[in-house]
Protein backbone atom coordinates (compact mmCIF):
# COMPACT_ATOMS: atom_id res chain seq x y z
CA UNK A 1 0.00 0.00 0.00
CA UNK A 2 1.11 3.53 -0.95
CA UNK A 3 1.56 6.10 1.34
CA UNK A 4 -1.31 7.97 -0.14
CA UNK A 5 -3.42 5.29 -0.28
CA UNK A 6 -3.09 4.85 3.52
CA UNK A 7 -3.54 8.35 4.12
CA UNK A 8 -6.76 8.13 2.43
CA UNK A 9 -7.78 5.01 4.22
CA UNK A 10 -7.38 6.68 7.14
CA UNK A 11 -9.00 9.80 6.28
CA UNK A 12 -12.06 7.62 5.45
CA UNK A 13 -11.89 5.83 8.84
CA UNK A 14 -11.86 9.03 10.65
CA UNK A 15 -14.69 10.46 8.83
CA UNK A 16 -16.82 7.50 9.77
CA UNK A 17 -16.26 7.41 13.31
CA UNK A 18 -17.08 11.06 13.28
CA UNK A 19 -20.39 10.29 11.29
CA UNK A 20 -21.17 7.66 13.96
CA UNK A 21 -20.33 9.82 16.70
CA UNK A 22 -22.93 12.39 15.23
CA UNK A 23 -25.46 10.75 13.19
CA UNK A 24 -27.99 10.00 16.30
CA UNK A 25 -27.54 14.16 16.99
CA UNK A 26 -28.21 15.27 13.44
CA UNK A 27 -31.20 12.84 13.52
CA UNK A 28 -32.66 14.42 16.50
CA UNK A 29 -31.90 18.14 15.57
CA UNK A 30 -33.58 16.64 12.30
CA UNK A 31 -36.37 15.73 13.76
CA UNK A 32 -36.58 18.96 15.72
CA UNK A 33 -37.16 20.66 12.48
CA UNK A 34 -40.12 18.81 11.06
CA UNK A 35 -43.13 20.09 10.34
CA UNK A 36 -46.52 18.67 11.31
CA UNK A 37 -47.21 15.53 8.97
CA UNK A 38 -43.55 15.75 8.12
CA UNK A 39 -42.82 13.69 11.16
CA UNK A 40 -44.17 10.45 9.72
CA UNK A 41 -42.68 11.06 6.57
CA UNK A 42 -39.98 7.96 7.70
CA UNK A 43 -37.18 10.19 5.93
CA UNK A 44 -34.09 11.54 7.68
CA UNK A 45 -34.30 15.26 6.60
CA UNK A 46 -37.02 17.66 7.14
CA UNK A 47 -38.65 18.40 3.52
CA UNK A 48 -39.30 21.82 5.14
CA UNK A 49 -37.94 23.04 8.27
CA UNK A 50 -39.29 25.22 10.54
CA UNK A 51 -38.46 26.42 14.46
CA UNK A 52 -42.31 26.16 15.56
CA UNK A 53 -41.07 23.20 18.27
CA UNK A 54 -38.86 25.16 19.59
CA UNK A 55 -41.20 28.18 20.49
CA UNK A 56 -43.48 25.93 21.45
CA UNK A 57 -41.59 23.56 24.03
CA UNK A 58 -40.68 27.25 25.64
CA UNK A 59 -44.27 28.10 25.55
CA UNK A 60 -45.04 25.03 27.49
CA UNK A 61 -44.82 25.59 31.20
CA UNK A 62 -43.87 21.66 31.80
CA UNK A 63 -40.80 22.19 29.87
CA UNK A 64 -39.53 25.57 31.37
CA UNK A 65 -40.28 24.91 34.92
CA UNK A 66 -38.10 21.27 34.53
CA UNK A 67 -35.42 23.34 32.91
CA UNK A 68 -35.09 25.74 36.20
CA UNK A 69 -35.56 22.90 37.62
CA UNK A 70 -32.51 20.52 36.67
CA UNK A 71 -30.39 24.06 36.54
CA UNK A 72 -31.19 24.92 39.86
CA UNK A 73 -30.43 21.30 41.61
CA UNK A 74 -27.29 20.36 39.15
CA UNK A 75 -26.16 23.64 40.51
CA UNK A 76 -27.11 22.96 44.17
CA UNK A 77 -25.21 19.41 44.37
CA UNK A 78 -22.24 20.70 42.34
CA UNK A 79 -21.49 23.42 44.63
CA UNK A 80 -22.27 21.01 48.04
CA UNK A 81 -20.02 18.10 46.14
CA UNK A 82 -17.05 20.28 45.27
CA UNK A 83 -16.52 21.94 48.32
CA UNK A 84 -16.88 18.89 50.60
CA UNK A 85 -14.77 16.93 47.85
CA UNK A 86 -12.30 19.97 47.71
CA UNK A 87 -11.79 19.36 52.09
CA UNK A 88 -11.52 15.78 51.83
CA UNK A 89 -8.83 15.58 48.83
CA UNK A 90 -6.51 18.09 49.88
CA UNK A 91 -6.54 15.94 53.31
CA UNK A 92 -6.04 13.16 51.01
CA UNK A 93 -3.25 14.20 49.21
CA UNK A 94 -1.41 16.71 51.49
CA UNK A 95 -1.76 15.24 54.88
CA UNK A 96 -0.80 12.02 57.00
CA UNK A 97 -3.41 10.23 58.57
CA UNK A 98 -4.60 6.96 58.90
CA UNK A 99 -7.99 6.01 56.81
CA UNK A 100 -6.87 7.75 54.13
CA UNK A 101 -6.88 5.18 51.88
CA UNK A 102 -10.28 4.12 53.52
CA UNK A 103 -11.99 7.06 52.51
CA UNK A 104 -11.15 6.73 49.09
CA UNK A 105 -11.90 3.04 48.66
CA UNK A 106 -15.68 3.94 50.50
CA UNK A 107 -15.84 7.02 47.02
CA UNK A 108 -14.81 3.93 45.10
CA UNK A 109 -17.38 1.76 46.46
CA UNK A 110 -20.29 4.16 46.77
CA UNK A 111 -19.70 5.31 42.85
CA UNK A 112 -20.85 1.30 41.99
CA UNK A 113 -23.65 1.89 43.97
CA UNK A 114 -26.53 0.95 42.36
CA UNK A 115 -28.98 4.37 42.51
CA UNK A 116 -32.22 2.25 42.30
CA UNK A 117 -31.47 0.39 45.41
CA UNK A 118 -31.92 3.37 47.66
CA UNK A 119 -35.12 4.34 45.63
CA UNK A 120 -37.55 2.93 47.82
CA UNK A 121 -36.68 3.73 51.59
CA UNK A 122 -35.63 7.91 50.11
CA UNK A 123 -39.59 7.77 49.03
CA UNK A 124 -40.72 6.69 51.91
CA UNK A 125 -38.49 8.73 53.89
CA UNK A 126 -39.19 12.30 51.82
CA UNK A 127 -42.50 11.87 52.15
CA UNK A 128 -42.12 12.07 55.79
CA UNK A 129 -39.97 14.26 56.15
CA UNK A 130 -41.24 17.02 53.70
CA UNK A 131 -38.37 16.47 51.11
CA UNK A 132 -40.43 14.90 48.02
CA UNK A 133 -40.44 16.47 45.54
CA UNK A 134 -38.51 19.31 46.47
CA UNK A 135 -34.42 20.86 45.27
CA UNK A 136 -32.95 19.44 48.35
CA UNK A 137 -35.12 16.40 48.11
CA UNK A 138 -33.36 15.40 44.75
CA UNK A 139 -29.47 17.31 45.29
CA UNK A 140 -29.49 15.22 48.47
CA UNK A 141 -29.38 12.21 46.40
CA UNK A 142 -27.47 12.98 44.07
CA UNK A 143 -24.95 13.48 46.47
CA UNK A 144 -24.76 9.71 46.02
CA UNK A 145 -22.57 9.94 42.65
CA UNK A 146 -21.11 13.37 42.39
CA UNK A 147 -19.59 12.87 45.62
CA UNK A 148 -17.42 10.47 44.79
CA UNK A 149 -16.64 11.76 41.32
CA UNK A 150 -15.70 14.89 42.76
CA UNK A 151 -13.30 13.34 45.43
CA UNK A 152 -11.66 10.95 42.57
CA UNK A 153 -10.89 13.80 39.96
CA UNK A 154 -9.56 16.30 42.56
CA UNK A 155 -7.40 13.70 44.62
CA UNK A 156 -6.07 13.16 40.96
CA UNK A 157 -5.53 16.59 40.64
CA UNK A 158 -4.17 17.41 44.00
CA UNK A 159 -1.31 15.00 43.84
CA UNK A 160 0.28 16.51 40.86
CA UNK A 161 0.39 20.01 42.80
CA UNK A 162 3.45 21.18 43.22
CA UNK A 163 3.42 21.48 47.18
CA UNK A 164 6.85 22.11 47.78
CA UNK A 165 6.06 26.07 46.26
CA UNK A 166 3.88 26.48 49.16
CA UNK A 167 6.62 25.56 51.95
CA UNK A 168 9.06 27.99 49.70
CA UNK A 169 6.92 30.81 49.85
CA UNK A 170 6.54 30.39 53.48
CA UNK A 171 10.38 30.34 53.57
CA UNK A 172 10.42 33.67 51.54
CA UNK A 173 8.01 35.32 54.55
CA UNK A 174 4.63 34.51 53.87
CA UNK A 175 1.93 33.34 56.06
CA UNK A 176 0.77 29.74 56.21
CA UNK A 177 -2.45 31.11 54.62
CA UNK A 178 -0.90 33.56 52.26
CA UNK A 179 0.90 31.31 50.79
CA UNK A 180 -2.05 29.21 50.35
CA UNK A 181 -4.35 31.29 48.72
CA UNK A 182 -1.98 33.00 46.62
CA UNK A 183 0.41 29.80 45.47
CA UNK A 184 -2.25 26.96 45.74
CA UNK A 185 -4.85 28.19 45.18
CA UNK A 186 -4.91 29.79 41.44
CA UNK A 187 -2.57 26.11 40.62
CA UNK A 188 -5.51 24.20 42.10
CA UNK A 189 -8.52 25.59 40.21
CA UNK A 190 -8.08 24.29 36.79
CA UNK A 191 -8.89 20.76 38.91
CA UNK A 192 -12.04 21.88 40.92
CA UNK A 193 -13.14 23.50 37.72
CA UNK A 194 -12.74 20.18 35.97
CA UNK A 195 -14.60 18.28 38.95
CA UNK A 196 -17.02 21.13 38.83
CA UNK A 197 -17.94 20.38 35.22
CA UNK A 198 -18.14 16.40 35.46
CA UNK A 199 -19.92 16.45 38.51
CA UNK A 200 -22.95 19.04 36.92
CA UNK A 201 -22.84 16.47 33.87
CA UNK A 202 -23.63 13.79 35.86
CA UNK A 203 -26.13 15.25 37.66
CA UNK A 204 -27.43 17.05 34.82
CA UNK A 205 -27.90 13.59 33.22
CA UNK A 206 -29.92 11.74 36.26
CA UNK A 207 -33.01 10.17 35.27
CA UNK A 208 -33.47 7.75 38.10
CA UNK A 209 -34.12 9.92 40.53
CA UNK A 210 -35.46 12.45 38.68
CA UNK A 211 -39.01 10.59 38.16
CA UNK A 212 -38.92 8.56 41.26
CA UNK A 213 -38.53 11.56 44.18
CA UNK A 214 -41.14 14.28 42.30
CA UNK A 215 -44.23 14.11 40.61
CA UNK A 216 -44.90 18.02 39.71
CA UNK A 217 -43.36 20.96 38.51
CA UNK A 218 -41.80 22.05 41.48
CA UNK A 219 -38.83 19.55 41.14
CA UNK A 220 -39.29 17.69 38.04
CA UNK A 221 -36.07 18.05 36.27
CA UNK A 222 -35.96 17.64 32.11
CA UNK A 223 -34.53 14.24 31.59
CA UNK A 224 -37.67 13.47 33.76
CA UNK A 225 -40.15 15.80 32.13
CA UNK A 226 -39.24 14.29 28.77
CA UNK A 227 -40.34 10.80 29.48
CA UNK A 228 -43.74 12.44 30.58
CA UNK A 229 -44.15 14.89 27.36
CA UNK A 230 -47.22 14.54 25.43
CA UNK A 231 -46.07 17.47 23.26
CA UNK A 232 -46.56 20.69 23.18
CA UNK A 233 -49.57 21.18 21.19
CA UNK A 234 -52.40 18.88 20.34
CA UNK A 235 -51.28 19.53 17.02
CA UNK A 236 -48.19 18.23 17.19
CA UNK A 237 -46.42 14.76 17.28
CA UNK A 238 -45.03 14.30 20.33
CA UNK A 239 -41.44 13.56 19.04
CA UNK A 240 -40.97 16.91 17.47
CA UNK A 241 -41.62 18.54 20.64
CA UNK A 242 -39.40 15.89 22.66
CA UNK A 243 -36.40 16.40 19.99
CA UNK A 244 -36.72 19.90 20.27
CA UNK A 245 -37.00 19.67 24.35
CA UNK A 246 -33.55 17.55 23.88
CA UNK A 247 -31.60 19.46 21.67
CA UNK A 248 -32.46 22.17 23.81
CA UNK A 249 -31.06 20.45 27.05
CA UNK A 250 -28.17 18.82 24.67
CA UNK A 251 -26.58 21.79 23.02
CA UNK A 252 -25.51 23.63 26.40
CA UNK A 253 -24.03 19.91 27.88
CA UNK A 254 -22.21 19.20 24.74
CA UNK A 255 -20.82 22.65 24.47
CA UNK A 256 -19.36 22.36 27.84
CA UNK A 257 -17.99 19.05 26.85
CA UNK A 258 -16.49 20.19 23.80
CA UNK A 259 -15.06 23.41 25.05
CA UNK A 260 -13.32 21.80 27.75
CA UNK A 261 -12.59 18.72 26.67
CA UNK A 262 -8.76 18.09 27.46
CA UNK A 263 -9.75 18.71 31.28
CA UNK A 264 -12.68 15.90 31.21
CA UNK A 265 -10.36 13.35 28.90
CA UNK A 266 -7.86 13.67 31.74
CA UNK A 267 -10.05 14.33 34.65
CA UNK A 268 -12.11 10.94 33.54
CA UNK A 269 -9.07 9.29 32.73
CA UNK A 270 -6.73 10.58 35.73
CA UNK A 271 -6.27 7.37 38.07
CA UNK A 272 -8.40 5.66 36.24
CA UNK A 273 -4.67 4.03 34.83
CA UNK A 274 -2.00 3.17 36.89
CA UNK A 275 0.83 6.29 35.42
CA UNK B 1 8.07 15.29 70.37
CA UNK B 2 7.45 18.50 68.58
CA UNK B 3 7.08 15.93 65.97
CA UNK B 4 5.11 13.51 68.23
CA UNK B 5 2.81 16.83 68.51
CA UNK B 6 2.48 17.94 64.96
CA UNK B 7 2.05 14.44 63.47
CA UNK B 8 -0.81 14.48 65.73
CA UNK B 9 -2.34 17.48 64.85
CA UNK B 10 -2.12 16.80 60.90
CA UNK B 11 -3.86 13.28 61.86
CA UNK B 12 -6.49 15.77 63.12
CA UNK B 13 -6.70 18.15 60.49
CA UNK B 14 -6.97 15.33 58.13
CA UNK B 15 -9.78 13.69 59.95
CA UNK B 16 -11.28 17.26 60.41
CA UNK B 17 -11.65 17.50 56.55
CA UNK B 18 -12.38 14.50 55.16
CA UNK B 19 -15.07 13.83 57.64
CA UNK B 20 -17.77 15.75 55.85
CA UNK B 21 -17.46 14.44 52.53
CA UNK B 22 -16.82 10.78 53.79
CA UNK B 23 -19.95 11.01 56.55
CA UNK B 24 -22.22 12.31 53.19
CA UNK B 25 -21.32 9.45 51.03
CA UNK B 26 -22.32 7.11 53.96
CA UNK B 27 -25.52 8.85 55.19
CA UNK B 28 -26.70 9.17 51.31
CA UNK B 29 -25.91 5.47 50.49
CA UNK B 30 -25.56 3.17 53.38
CA UNK B 31 -28.66 4.78 55.21
CA UNK B 32 -30.76 4.08 53.25
CA UNK B 33 -29.52 0.68 52.00
CA UNK B 34 -29.90 -0.56 55.36
CA UNK B 35 -33.42 1.07 55.56
CA UNK B 36 -34.37 -1.25 52.56
CA UNK B 37 -32.67 -4.11 54.06
CA UNK B 38 -35.14 -3.15 57.08
CA UNK B 39 -38.32 -2.66 55.21
CA UNK B 40 -37.61 -5.86 52.89
CA UNK B 41 -38.45 -7.59 55.93
CA UNK B 42 -42.41 -6.46 56.04
CA UNK B 43 -45.54 -6.87 53.70
CA UNK B 44 -45.76 -3.77 53.16
CA UNK B 45 -47.38 -1.09 50.55
CA UNK B 46 -48.03 2.46 50.24
CA UNK B 47 -51.51 2.22 49.49
CA UNK B 48 -52.48 0.17 52.37
CA UNK B 49 -49.81 1.36 55.02
CA UNK B 50 -51.83 -0.11 58.03
CA UNK B 51 -51.64 -3.61 56.82
CA UNK B 52 -47.97 -3.32 57.07
CA UNK B 53 -47.03 -6.95 59.12
CA UNK B 54 -43.48 -8.44 59.67
CA UNK B 55 -43.18 -11.13 57.40
CA UNK B 56 -38.80 -11.84 57.77
CA UNK B 57 -37.90 -13.66 54.94
CA UNK B 58 -41.16 -13.91 52.80
CA UNK B 59 -40.28 -11.34 50.19
CA UNK B 60 -37.01 -12.50 49.11
CA UNK B 61 -38.84 -15.93 48.93
CA UNK B 62 -41.38 -14.72 46.88
CA UNK B 63 -38.91 -12.94 44.66
CA UNK B 64 -36.96 -15.63 44.06
CA UNK B 65 -39.58 -18.35 43.18
CA UNK B 66 -41.00 -15.53 40.79
CA UNK B 67 -40.06 -16.83 37.03
CA UNK B 68 -40.43 -12.47 36.32
CA UNK B 69 -37.30 -12.30 38.73
CA UNK B 70 -34.96 -14.61 36.73
CA UNK B 71 -36.22 -13.60 32.94
CA UNK B 72 -35.34 -9.90 34.02
CA UNK B 73 -31.51 -11.63 35.55
CA UNK B 74 -31.19 -13.48 32.04
CA UNK B 75 -32.29 -9.85 29.90
CA UNK B 76 -29.69 -8.03 32.41
CA UNK B 77 -26.99 -10.26 32.02
CA UNK B 78 -27.45 -10.59 27.90
CA UNK B 79 -27.40 -7.09 27.75
CA UNK B 80 -24.75 -6.71 29.62
CA UNK B 81 -22.47 -9.32 28.31
CA UNK B 82 -23.30 -7.92 24.46
CA UNK B 83 -22.60 -4.34 25.21
CA UNK B 84 -19.42 -4.64 27.37
CA UNK B 85 -17.73 -7.52 24.61
CA UNK B 86 -18.84 -4.99 21.41
CA UNK B 87 -17.65 -1.96 23.76
CA UNK B 88 -14.27 -3.54 24.60
CA UNK B 89 -13.74 -4.53 21.25
CA UNK B 90 -14.92 -1.41 19.53
CA UNK B 91 -13.24 0.73 21.91
CA UNK B 92 -9.76 -0.74 21.64
CA UNK B 93 -10.24 -0.45 18.08
CA UNK B 94 -10.75 3.00 18.30
CA UNK B 95 -8.30 3.81 20.61
CA UNK B 96 -5.65 1.64 18.96
CA UNK B 97 -6.69 4.02 15.76
CA UNK B 98 -6.46 7.14 17.63
CA UNK B 99 -2.93 6.23 18.93
CA UNK B 100 -1.76 5.69 15.90
CA UNK B 101 -2.68 8.67 13.67
CA UNK B 102 -2.03 11.93 14.73
CA UNK B 103 -3.30 14.10 12.03
CA UNK B 104 -7.13 13.40 12.66
CA UNK B 105 -6.83 12.38 16.49
CA UNK B 106 -8.33 15.96 17.80
CA UNK B 107 -10.88 15.86 15.51
CA UNK B 108 -11.59 11.94 16.38
CA UNK B 109 -11.22 12.56 20.26
CA UNK B 110 -13.63 15.42 19.86
CA UNK B 111 -16.24 13.94 17.61
CA UNK B 112 -16.88 10.86 20.44
CA UNK B 113 -17.41 13.19 23.10
CA UNK B 114 -20.39 14.12 21.89
CA UNK B 115 -22.48 10.83 22.36
CA UNK B 116 -20.19 10.73 25.82
CA UNK B 117 -21.69 14.67 27.02
CA UNK B 118 -25.56 13.42 25.46
CA UNK B 119 -28.30 13.05 28.53
CA UNK B 120 -28.83 9.68 28.26
CA UNK B 121 -33.01 9.95 28.25
CA UNK B 122 -31.83 12.01 25.10
CA UNK B 123 -30.02 9.42 23.25
CA UNK B 124 -32.56 6.80 24.45
CA UNK B 125 -35.25 8.96 22.78
CA UNK B 126 -33.13 9.90 19.65
CA UNK B 127 -32.98 5.75 19.22
CA UNK B 128 -36.89 5.32 19.35
CA UNK B 129 -37.72 7.92 17.27
CA UNK B 130 -35.25 6.60 14.64
CA UNK B 131 -36.67 3.07 14.98
CA UNK B 132 -40.17 3.55 15.69
CA UNK B 133 -41.90 2.70 12.44
CA UNK B 134 -44.61 5.78 13.19
CA UNK B 135 -41.73 8.77 13.22
CA UNK B 136 -38.34 6.60 12.47
CA UNK B 137 -36.68 6.39 9.35
CA UNK B 138 -35.15 2.98 9.77
CA UNK B 139 -38.22 1.45 8.29
CA UNK B 140 -37.81 3.83 5.53
CA UNK B 141 -34.31 3.25 4.54
CA UNK B 142 -34.17 -0.95 5.35
CA UNK B 143 -38.29 -0.93 3.46
CA UNK B 144 -39.17 -2.91 6.45
CA UNK B 145 -42.75 -1.17 6.15
CA UNK B 146 -44.73 -1.18 10.01
CA UNK B 147 -42.10 -3.45 11.46
CA UNK B 148 -42.80 -2.89 15.07
CA UNK B 149 -38.69 -3.08 16.73
CA UNK B 150 -40.34 -2.47 20.05
CA UNK B 151 -42.98 -5.18 19.73
CA UNK B 152 -40.55 -7.67 19.92
CA UNK B 153 -37.99 -8.86 22.24
CA UNK B 154 -35.51 -9.39 20.43
CA UNK B 155 -35.29 -6.39 18.16
CA UNK B 156 -36.03 -4.08 20.93
CA UNK B 157 -33.09 -5.62 23.05
CA UNK B 158 -31.09 -5.40 19.93
CA UNK B 159 -32.27 -1.46 19.59
CA UNK B 160 -31.20 -1.22 23.02
CA UNK B 161 -27.95 -2.83 23.11
CA UNK B 162 -27.19 -0.37 19.91
CA UNK B 163 -27.84 2.80 21.77
CA UNK B 164 -26.13 1.75 24.68
CA UNK B 165 -22.54 0.63 22.55
CA UNK B 166 -23.14 3.68 20.95
CA UNK B 167 -23.57 6.06 23.79
CA UNK B 168 -20.19 4.04 26.12
CA UNK B 169 -17.92 3.39 23.68
CA UNK B 170 -16.56 6.42 23.43
CA UNK B 171 -15.85 6.43 27.22
CA UNK B 172 -14.20 2.96 27.42
CA UNK B 173 -11.70 4.21 24.17
CA UNK B 174 -10.71 6.83 25.90
CA UNK B 175 -9.80 5.22 29.27
CA UNK B 176 -8.29 2.43 26.36
CA UNK B 177 -6.08 4.92 25.07
CA UNK B 178 -4.63 6.10 28.19
CA UNK B 179 -3.95 2.96 29.17
CA UNK B 180 -2.20 2.96 25.58
CA UNK B 181 0.06 5.43 26.30
CA UNK B 182 1.41 3.87 29.08
CA UNK B 183 2.88 1.18 26.88
CA UNK B 184 6.42 1.54 26.71
CA UNK B 185 7.33 2.21 22.94
CA UNK B 186 10.49 -0.05 23.23
CA UNK B 187 8.33 -3.08 23.90
CA UNK B 188 7.20 -2.58 20.76
CA UNK B 189 10.27 -1.66 18.88
CA UNK B 190 11.57 -5.07 20.75
CA UNK B 191 9.09 -7.41 19.26
CA UNK B 192 9.62 -5.52 15.53
CA UNK B 193 13.11 -6.05 15.50
CA UNK B 194 12.33 -9.70 16.59
CA UNK B 195 10.03 -10.02 13.95
CA UNK B 196 6.41 -10.50 15.38
CA UNK B 197 3.92 -9.41 13.22
CA UNK B 198 1.37 -6.81 13.88
CA UNK B 199 -1.21 -9.26 15.19
CA UNK B 200 1.66 -10.90 17.34
CA UNK B 201 2.76 -7.83 18.89
CA UNK B 202 -1.15 -6.45 19.62
CA UNK B 203 -1.57 -9.94 21.31
CA UNK B 204 1.91 -10.43 22.96
CA UNK B 205 3.03 -6.83 23.61
CA UNK B 206 0.23 -4.26 23.82
CA UNK B 207 -2.63 -6.11 25.12
CA UNK B 208 -0.45 -7.60 28.03
CA UNK B 209 0.71 -4.33 28.80
CA UNK B 210 -2.99 -2.78 28.60
CA UNK B 211 -4.52 -5.04 31.51
CA UNK B 212 -4.59 -2.93 33.97
CA UNK B 213 -6.25 0.27 31.99
CA UNK B 214 -8.87 -3.13 30.43
CA UNK B 215 -9.70 -4.61 34.03
CA UNK B 216 -10.42 -1.03 34.77
CA UNK B 217 -12.44 -0.08 32.19
CA UNK B 218 -14.47 -3.94 32.09
CA UNK B 219 -15.21 -3.23 36.22
CA UNK B 220 -16.56 0.17 35.34
CA UNK B 221 -18.95 -0.84 31.93
CA UNK B 222 -20.36 -4.09 33.71
CA UNK B 223 -21.51 -2.36 36.63
CA UNK B 224 -22.55 0.77 34.89
CA UNK B 225 -24.24 -2.03 31.95
CA UNK B 226 -26.22 -3.88 35.06
CA UNK B 227 -27.93 -1.26 36.23
CA UNK B 228 -29.36 -0.29 32.88
CA UNK B 229 -32.36 1.68 33.29
CA UNK B 230 -33.07 4.65 31.02
CA UNK B 231 -33.11 3.35 28.06
CA UNK B 232 -35.69 0.69 28.84
CA UNK B 233 -37.72 3.38 30.18
CA UNK B 234 -37.94 5.06 27.38
CA UNK B 235 -38.02 2.53 24.59
CA UNK B 236 -40.07 -0.55 25.71
CA UNK B 237 -41.01 0.47 29.50
CA UNK B 238 -40.25 -3.37 29.77
CA UNK B 239 -42.48 -4.35 27.71
CA UNK B 240 -41.86 -7.59 25.22
CA UNK B 241 -40.16 -9.25 27.91
CA UNK B 242 -37.24 -6.24 27.88
CA UNK B 243 -37.36 -5.69 31.31
CA UNK B 244 -34.02 -5.34 33.48
CA UNK B 245 -33.75 -5.70 37.04
CA UNK B 246 -33.13 -1.99 37.85
CA UNK B 247 -36.82 -1.57 36.18
CA UNK B 248 -38.35 -4.22 38.19
CA UNK B 249 -37.23 -2.62 41.60
CA UNK B 250 -38.46 0.96 40.27
CA UNK B 251 -41.71 -0.87 38.98
CA UNK B 252 -42.03 -2.71 42.49
CA UNK B 253 -41.12 0.13 44.75
CA UNK B 254 -42.56 3.37 42.87
CA UNK B 255 -45.16 2.37 40.63
CA UNK B 256 -47.21 -0.26 42.39
CA UNK B 257 -45.53 1.04 46.36
CA UNK B 258 -44.64 -2.56 46.97
CA UNK B 259 -42.01 -1.09 49.55
CA UNK B 260 -41.97 -4.34 51.22
CA UNK B 261 -41.16 -6.61 48.04
CA UNK B 262 -39.43 -3.79 46.01
CA UNK B 263 -37.45 -3.49 48.77
CA UNK B 264 -36.34 -7.12 48.47
CA UNK B 265 -35.57 -6.32 44.73
CA UNK B 266 -33.27 -3.57 45.70
CA UNK B 267 -31.89 -5.09 48.21
CA UNK B 268 -31.02 -8.50 45.61
CA UNK B 269 -29.69 -6.06 43.05
CA UNK B 270 -27.61 -4.50 45.37
CA UNK B 271 -26.16 -7.71 46.40
CA UNK B 272 -25.64 -8.95 42.94
CA UNK B 273 -23.70 -5.32 42.00
CA UNK B 274 -21.35 -6.48 44.85
CA UNK B 275 -21.24 -10.16 43.98
CA UNK B 276 -20.00 -8.96 40.38
CA UNK B 277 -17.81 -6.16 41.47
CA UNK B 278 -15.87 -8.40 43.89
CA UNK B 279 -15.55 -11.44 40.88
CA UNK B 280 -13.90 -8.56 38.80
CA UNK B 281 -11.43 -6.81 41.18
CA UNK B 282 -10.53 -10.47 42.44
CA UNK B 283 -10.72 -12.63 38.80
CA UNK B 284 -8.96 -9.94 37.02
CA UNK B 285 -6.89 -8.68 39.90
CA UNK B 286 -7.67 -5.20 39.55
CA UNK B 287 -4.94 -2.41 40.93
CA UNK B 288 -7.50 -0.63 43.14
CA UNK B 289 -4.50 1.26 43.84
CA UNK B 290 -4.68 2.53 40.84
CA UNK B 291 -8.09 2.95 39.98
CA UNK B 292 -8.07 5.13 42.97
CA UNK B 293 -5.52 7.34 41.43
CA UNK B 294 -3.03 6.43 43.64
CA UNK B 295 0.64 7.39 42.28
Amino acid sequence: MTRRAARLGWTAATLLVVAYALAPVAWIVSLSLKRGDDVHARRFLPSDWTLENYRAVFRTPLFTAALRNSIGISLMSTGVSVVLAALAAYAIARLEFPGRRWVLGTALAVAMFPVISIVGPLFELWRTVGLYDTWPGLAIPYLSFTLPLSIWVLTAHFRQLPWELEEAAIMDGATRWQAFREVMVPLAAPGVATAAILTFLFAWNDFVFGISLTSTDRARTVPAALAFFTGASQFQHPAASIAAAAVVVTVPVVALVLVFQRRIVSGLTSGAVKG
Amino acid sequence: MTTGRTRQRERRAGWALAAPATAAMLVVTAFPMLQALWLSLFSYRLTNASAREFVGLRNYAVVLADPLWWQDVRTTVLVTIVTVSVELVAGLALALAMHRIAFGRRVVRTAILVPYGIVSVVSAFGWRFAFSSETGFVNGWLGLGDFAWFGHRWSALAVLCASEIWKTTPFVSLLLLAGLAQVPEELWEAARMDGATAWQRLWRVTLPAMRPAIAVAVLFRTLDAYRVFDGVFVMTAGAQRTESVSFLAYRQVIVRTALGLGSAVSVLLFLSVLLIAVAIVKGARVDLAGVRGAR
